[in-house]
């Protein structure tokens, strides 16, 4: 880095000292700096160089020469994996499906969330902290081990909920058309309602008391004054928690992956953005389309969660 | 939380109250189910797995199932047990050290581009790792790291989200001043940074090591990218191939079950000891 040694002047002579009066004057610069090298050259090594060489890898093509025997080779061929990518219909429903699954799905899952906040919010302090811990469980069990379970859920042979169903007289099934999305909808939906009822109560906790006050005066009824009152309040943290969680959504791949594994014919190998990319990359081999995959789905991912925050910004100021 | 039923003052009618319980109780009962069915599941042997309710307990076969993990392949489960408290404390220790050095940097020194590094931080903490597993791929199998214990190790320790907390908890509990009298009484930068700083933001660090610790114990994707050796996997990978190898040939489940049930134990054990910073814990993992 070639920067190391000059800041030092920068840090005494800057006259801009509004951020940090009086620091550590001469010494500042490399010390600073030292203390950071660790991650430094640690976030050279795992962010930067993977992201260039990924970009450079995806500029090339695996040709293979003469009739297909001979050894493959990598060719330059510019951005012709990005205008590939740009009319791979596969990859871009993929993308689709995800992001539309992934809106339908959060607002289930953000609406339970806040429903039990609010019921959180009415009842007595000691019921609230049993609840709370019992709702916690699923956002404590590791992703991988939740998706076991709904996998055995959801299996025609041991699921209890089929023999339930079977005892009644009917008969469930988990895959196929919409009851593929309803079933991973749900096992996303059990993981995140108590991480983000947290998240939920903790912003009603921080809203003053006196705002109810006047409704109350007026006579409103409880559950009136939760959709008023508390919810208007709440948006920011709505909004927050539903970026984040759309933005995670675009990268789904565990759980479909698992998935696949009861119902392969309902979710296919490009189900997800994330399993083409894995599939193209370490079932066909071909490294170089899958980089540029993964750039493309790093930009969706940059360009809505800019979309998101400029939105928010307007709306919330 | 707050003592105060908020709903107070005007005092909720018996009706309201049982029908808030009644939904409470019913998304409880939603939230425990499935974790109740893997902890009876456990129990039971394979026939008895699609013979019996599974929401009951039938003959008690835990025993046998532990034996039976312990078997398969030569205790290989333990090894991954072991793995994954090896990948998860020393992930977790190096990335606690990594970060609040740099938090500590950022925090108490002036140096041009500070500002501008700071906001190339916080980006890179919005980054999903999982867009990240394959690029890191394609350099860790270049420079032929893959399917080491650093090409999982060495992601872990860098963490951008762990210097913003880095940063926040240096720029809170280390005051300028006493860095200052350090200065005075003849202490080198390390020093001051070893003996003063990192004790004054021993509790951010508890926190930062028990985010991280989860994180990894839970990671499944970058393992998956740069493990090949069912030797190396951590639990949560070793559990995904006994899940591919159900399909192909014998019936695993039983050991998928139990073996679930068994990772899930080192960690709630670890949150247990660590109750104290959960809760902080929680609310700023939301942040990232």
């Amino acid at each position: 880095m070639s920067t190391l040694t000059r800041p030092a002047q920068a840090a005494t002579d800057s006259p801009v000292r509004r951020t940090s009066p009086r620091r550590t004057g001469r010494r500042g610069a490399y010390k600073g700096l030292l203390f950071m090298l660790p991650f430094l050259t640690g976030f050279l090594l795992t962010y930067v160089v993977p992201i260039g060489y990924a970009f450079s890898q995806s500029l090339h093509e695996k040709k293979s020469s003469g009739i297909g025997f001979g050894p493959t080779r990598i060719v330059f061929v510019g951005f012709a994996n990005f205008s590939a990518i740009l009319s791979d219909g596969t990859f871009w429903t993929g993308m689709l499906r995800t992001l539309l699954f992934g809106a339908a799905q959060i607002a289930v899952m953000l609406g339970i969330s806040l429903l039990l906040a609010l019921l959180l919010d009415g009842i007595a302090a000691r019921a609230v902290r049993f609840f709370r811990a019992g709702l916690l469980i699923p956002y404590v069990i590791p992703g991988v081990v939740s998706t076991l379970i709904w996998l055995f859920l959801y299996s025609p042979t041991a699921s209890p909920i089929v023999d339930i169903a079977d005892r009644a007289g009917t008969s469930i099934t988990f895959f196929g058309g919409l009851s593929t999305y309803l079933s991973l909808g749900n096992l996303l939906t059990w993981q995140g309602i108590g991480f983000n009822m947290i998240l939920i109560s903790a912003s009603l906790q921080a809203l003053p008391r006196e705002l109810y006050e006047a409704a109350r005066l007026d006579g409103a009824k409880e559950w009136r004054i939760a959709w008023s009152v508390k919810v208007p309040n709440i948006t920011g943290i709505l909004v927050l928690t539903g970026m984040f969680s759309l933005i995670g959504r675009l990268q789904l791949f565990t759980e479909p992956l698992f998935l696949r594994y009861v119902a392969p014919e309902s979710i296919s190998t490009d189900f997800t953005p994330m399993l083409e990319i894995f599939d193209r990359a370490f079932k066909t081999g071909d490294y170089q389309y899958a980089a540029a995959e993964s750039l493309v789905l790093a930009v969706v991912t940059g360009i809505l969660a800019f979309v998101f925050y400029r939105v928010t910004n307007r709306k919330l100021s | 939380m707050s003592s105060i039923a908020s709903g107070g003052g005007a005092r909720p009618t018996r009706r309201a109250v049982a029908l808030t319980t009644g939904l409470l109780i019913v998304f409880l009962l939603y939230s425990l189910a499935p974790t109740w069915f893997l902890l009876v599941a456990s129990t039971k042997n394979q026939t008895d797995l699609y013979s019996t309710f599974g929401l009951w307990f039938s003959a008690n076969h835990l025993a046998d199932n532990f034996q039976a993990i312990w078997d398969y392949h030569d205790g290989v489960f333990g090894r991954w047990i072991f793995n994954s408290v090896l990948y998860s404390t020393v992930g977790a220790a190096g990335s606690t050290f990594v970060s609040l050095a740099a938090g500590y940097g950022l925090a108490k020194f002036d140096f041009r581009g500070r500002g501008a590094l700071f906001g190339v931080i916080v980006g890179a903490s919005l980054l999903p790792s999982t867009l990240l597993a394959f690029p890191l791929y394609l350099v860790f199998a270049k420079i032929g790291l893959t399917n080491t214990v650093w090409a999982v190790l060495i992601p872990y320790f860098i963490n951008p989200f762990g210097v913003y907390l880095g940063k926040v908890y240096a720029d809170t509990s280390v005051p300028t001043e006493l860095m200052e009298a350090a200065r005075i009484d003849g202490a080198s930068e390390t020093r001051i940074f070893f003996s003063v700083a990192l004790r004054l933001v021993r509790t951010g660090g508890v926190t930062i090591f028990m985010l991280d610790f989860v994180n990894i114990w839970n990671n499944f994707f970058l393992p998956l990218f740069m493990l090949n050796g069912e030797r190396s996997f951590p639990v949560t990978l070793g559990l995904f191939s006994w899940v591919q190898q159900a399909q192909t040939s014998r019936d695993m489940n039983t050991l998928v079950l139990t073996g679930s049930l068994l990772s899930i134990v080192p960690l709630a054990v670890f949150m247990f000891a660590l109750q104290k910073y959960w809760r902080s814990g929680i609310l700023m993992g939301s942040l990232k």
